[in-house]
């Protein structure tokens, strides 16, 4: 058995599974079920001074054939109950699970005073950990608050700096990925004084249009407005953002890393390109709380596998390969291969090749043969690959003599 | 159409629920120059009718399906599919095809449920076409004329048009409305059907020769021959086609007794056979035994094997390796049969002195089905000696604008003996009609 506890900036837990702040981290009654269930951390849904009013309905699902959820959005916002109902219930957690992590997710209006209050009330009972949330892309952002906040460098960092005055635990935040280039508001949380920084949370989205009834979807009484989206479908924006982050000197902070964590596989992806923990929401709400199990025994048994003392070992160890197109190198060459022994004869390599990339693969006359690579001309995309059903049928070579690289970058000198 | 409507119990295809419907549209791979396709007589566009299941365009997989096969929602009920499409599946290394002829079955029970109008007749040509039967290979032959623009005529000497499919096919494998949907959507296009008028009795050939462009001969089998044995005229003693055709229209097939004995190997015998066994439940006549005997071993069979299947969970039993000698008679009425083993190599040579007899109150024949042979001499079309009509690949016989498909075309016992495959020569005959008057006005 690895060891499979972790440290953000500060924040202990006995696994690097937490609970993003969303609809599963509502209320107590949630949160000791997921700690039931073995969830390491619990990042506790937002809390403001005052409860706002949410409307029916909230969420929408993006299916994929008969995959349902690939994505999710929703136009729920920050929690609808009282502050000191939701401070009992986390000291109620607490001591109930005193070795799992409990951060508290914050938002209010931007003056020190309010932010000032909003800490000080949450110091009453023992938490481990703030998350100042200013990514929530819908409803409080038209309050000038969440992603309107976070899309601002200078007011990212002011509030930080808040923030930190006043607290005594460890400060976490919470980018938007609804921004040009994450790494401006990264530094930001940094320069803030920001002990980590979590992403990303969700990106501006319309789900779909009911094609009956041409209403948006969701809607609210045959109206809709922009939602945040998340879930399997963000995770290759979610992981390039963090690797981004992760890799930018100005940065400098540990990451809990958000966006499409669906099981262990996931995870350990966001964790070798520079996650300290992981967060998780649409998965649970697809599947409930028990998934932990498998995540944790996932991991355990990868990181046993490869001889893994602790996940730690694994943070950020693919970051250094995450670099600049003008460093990669020009001179490597893949080709496809394609297995006759387990090719099912779909042909859709095939019409990808010939449609859509470089027409190299060839179908012999008779229909029972598996196609095949022209070699000399197949530029080594992929797509064939991708689009072929069998697992392991279509196999990417090295064809190059693999003893020289040339790269854009020496090129091109002049390009920084 | 007036035609009573008979199920004699649960249809044999079951209904797919919609997560069936969905989960099998998603998981096909929408292969390209799929084998599916190329395995169907008809070549339906497999992928692409599923797809549009998947997307919810019914409309569009409906007319996908029913453009390439006119009586598409009949196949989708009696084709061989594990031999066709769903047998060339790529997923069969998993042993898990798609479950396309179900799938075919909702998109076209879609179209039948929505009275949907999936094709239109073409501009007018002036052209005259006669089709001499309303089976798949004529319904098929006229759908592709009308849409073509020509202005078409089916005779039909039944009182309702689908030929084997309408009165052929059991109720619970082909229910009849399934076939008289197929003849509407041709009618709906223009063509008129004129049933119960027999070519050669009510219509001379001459007649059509004379009044119209071309002529399409489609005419199917005629009835079970007789075995030539003793007893043959007793009562009790049926020729199948008439048996299912009277059990399908909901008449009176009298009482089966207890023992019903059905001879022959092929689909007929089989739907006889399965007939039997609810028509005797349904006369809560007790347990009533109907038993199959086939000259040959059951691999020899030119049932579908999963028509045999069928028949086997049906409780229909099958004894082999034997021949009929004679029909035993008491009072007029069948009561027994007189058999004779075969060789066990498989010639059906009956081996003298192994007679031993059964005992039997019905006796239903299905041994093949004989030739139209006297119409096709009266059109003056080539037939070889079995009385198959003589065509060339684009279904023209020797005279002159006359061409012929379908059943009256096959070789006994061949696997082109299909619904789908009548209906592909059928369109076949009708693109080189097409083609015909088009290029080589009369």
């Amino acid at each position: 058995m690895a060891d499979l506890s972790i440290d953000l900036g500060g924040i202990r837990s006995p696994n690097p599974f937490w609970l993003a702040s969303a609809p599963p981290t509502n209320s107590g009654y949630q949160v000791m079920r997921a700690f039931a269930a073995g969830w390491g951390g619990a990042v506790w849904k937002t809390l403001a001074l005052e409860p706002i009013v949410n409307v029916t309905s909230r969420f929408a699902g993006q299916n994929i054939g008969s995959y349902r959820m690939a994505g999710m959005n929703n136009i729920e916002l920050i929690t609808d109950r009282p502050l000191d109902e939701n401070l009992r219930e986390i000291a109620e957690c607490k001591a109930a699970y005193p070795d799992r992590a409990i951060i508290v997710s914050l938002m209010t209006e931007c003056t020190r005073e309010s932010w000032h209050e909003l800490v000080r009330r949450c110091e009453t009972v023992p938490v481990d950990g703030f998350e100042l949330n200013f990514g929530c892309p819908h409803g409080m952002s038209e309050r000038g608050q969440g992603a309107a906040v976070g899309q601002d460098p200078e007011l990212v960092e002011l509030i930080t700096r808040w923030v930190k005055e006043a607290a005594h635990v460890p400060v976490i935040v919470k980018l938007t990925p609804n921004i040009t280039d994450i790494r401006y508001t990264a530094r930001a949380a940094a320069k803030g004084g920001a002990d980590a920084i979590s992403l990303i949370n969700t990106l501006n989205s319309l789900m779909g249009v009911d094609l009956d009834t041409w209403l948006p979807i969701p809607h609210v009484d045959g109206k809709s407005s922009h939602g945040g989206f998340c879930g399997p479908s963000v995770k290759p924006i979610a992981l390039n953002m963090v690797g981004a982050c992760a890799k930018d000197a100005q940065v400098g902070i540990p990451i809990s890393g958000i966006g499409g964590i669906a099981d262990w596989r996931d995870a350990v992806e966001f964790m070798l390109m520079g996650s300290t923990s992981v967060q998780v929401c649409t998965a649970v709400m697809h599947h409930g709380f028990r998934i932990v199990a498998d995540m944790i025994d996932g991991l355990n048994n990868y990181l046993d596998a490869r001889g893994i003392a602790s996940v730690r070992e694994i943070v950020g160890k693919t970051v250094p390969r995450f670099v600049d197109w003008n460093d990669l190198n020009l001179d490597y060459k893949v080709v496809a291969r394609i297995d006759p022994e387990s090719c099912i004869r779909c042909n859709k390599c095939y019409i990808a090749c010939e449609d859509a990339a470089h027409q190299c693969i060839d179908r012999p006359a008779d229909p029972r043969l598996a196609p095949v690579v022209d070699e000399e001309h197949c530029v080594g995309c992929n797509l064939c690959q991708m689009v072929c059903p069998v697992v392991d049928c279509i196999e990417m070579v090295r064809v190059d003599a693999g003893d020289t690289v040339h790269t854009w970058r020496e090129k091109l000198p002049s390009v920084p | 159409m007036d035609f009573p409507s008979v199920s004699l119990g649960p249809p044999i295809a079951k209904r797919l629920s919609r997560l069936d419907v969905q989960i099998e549209a998603n998981r096909c791979l929408n292969c390209y120059d799929a084998p599916c396709t190329r395995a169907c007589p008809t070549a339906i566009d497999v992928p692409r009718f599923i797809g549009r299941i998947a997307t919810g365009d019914l409309a569009g997989s409906a007319r996908t399906i029913m453009d390439a096969n006119p009586v598409g929602a009949s196949c989708a009920r009696v084709c061989p599919t594990d031999q066709l499409c769903e047998g060339a599946c790529v997923y069969n290394a998993d042993e898990n095809p798609i479950r396309i002829g179900d799938l075919q079955r909702f998109a076209t029970d879609w179209a039948i449920r929505e009275n949907a109008v999936l094709f239109t007749a073409g501009p007018p040509t002036g052209k005259r076409v006669a089709v001499i039967g309303s089976g798949p290979a004529g319904l098929a032959a006229a759908r592709e004329l009308a849409r073509a623009g020509h202005a078409v005529t089916i005779f039909e000497r039944d009182p309702a048009p689908g030929g084997l499919d309408t009165y052929g096919i059991v109720p619970f494998r082909l229910p009849a409305e399934i076939a008289l949907w197929e003849a509407e959507q041709v009618r709906a296009l223009g063509v008129e059907i004129r049933t119960g008028v027999a070519v050669g009795r009510d219509v001379e050939p001459a007649t059509l020769l004379a009044e119209y462009d071309a002529v399409m001969i489609a005419i199917g089998m005629g009835a079970v021959p007789r075995l030539g044995i003793e007893g043959e005229d007793a009562a009790g003693v049926w020729d199948a086609l008439d048996f299912i055709r009277v059990a399908k229209c909901g008449g009176d097939v009298g009482t089966l007794g207890e023992r019903v004995a059905v001879i022959g190997g092929g689909n007929t015998a089989i739907d006889a056979a399965t007939c039997s066994r609810r028509l005797a439940l349904r006369q809560a006549q007790g347990d009533t035994s109907v038993t199959m005997y086939y000259r040959r071993g059951a691999e020899r069979m030119t049932a579908y094997d999963f028509e045999i299947e069928f028949a086997q969970v049906e409780g229909v039993e099958f004894r082999t390796f034997v021949v009929p000698k004679r029909i035993l008679v008491e009072n007029g009425r069948v009561a027994g049969l007189e058999l004779l083993a075969t060789d066990p190599a498989g010639s059906a040579r009956p081996l003298a002195g192994t007679e031993c007899v059964v005992a039997a109150d019905t006796v239903i024949l299905a041994i093949g089905q004989q030739r139209h042979v006297a119409l096709l001499d009266a059109f003056g079309v080539m037939h070889d000696v079995n009385g198959i009509a003589t065509v060339d690949e684009t279904m023209r016989t020797n005279v002159p604008r006359v061409y012929a498909a379908g059943d009256c075309t096959f070789q006994p016992g061949g696997i082109d003996a299909m619904v789908v495959e009548a209906a592909q020569r059928g369109k076949v005959a009708a693109r080189n009609i097409d083609l015909l008057l088009r290029t080589e006005p009369r």
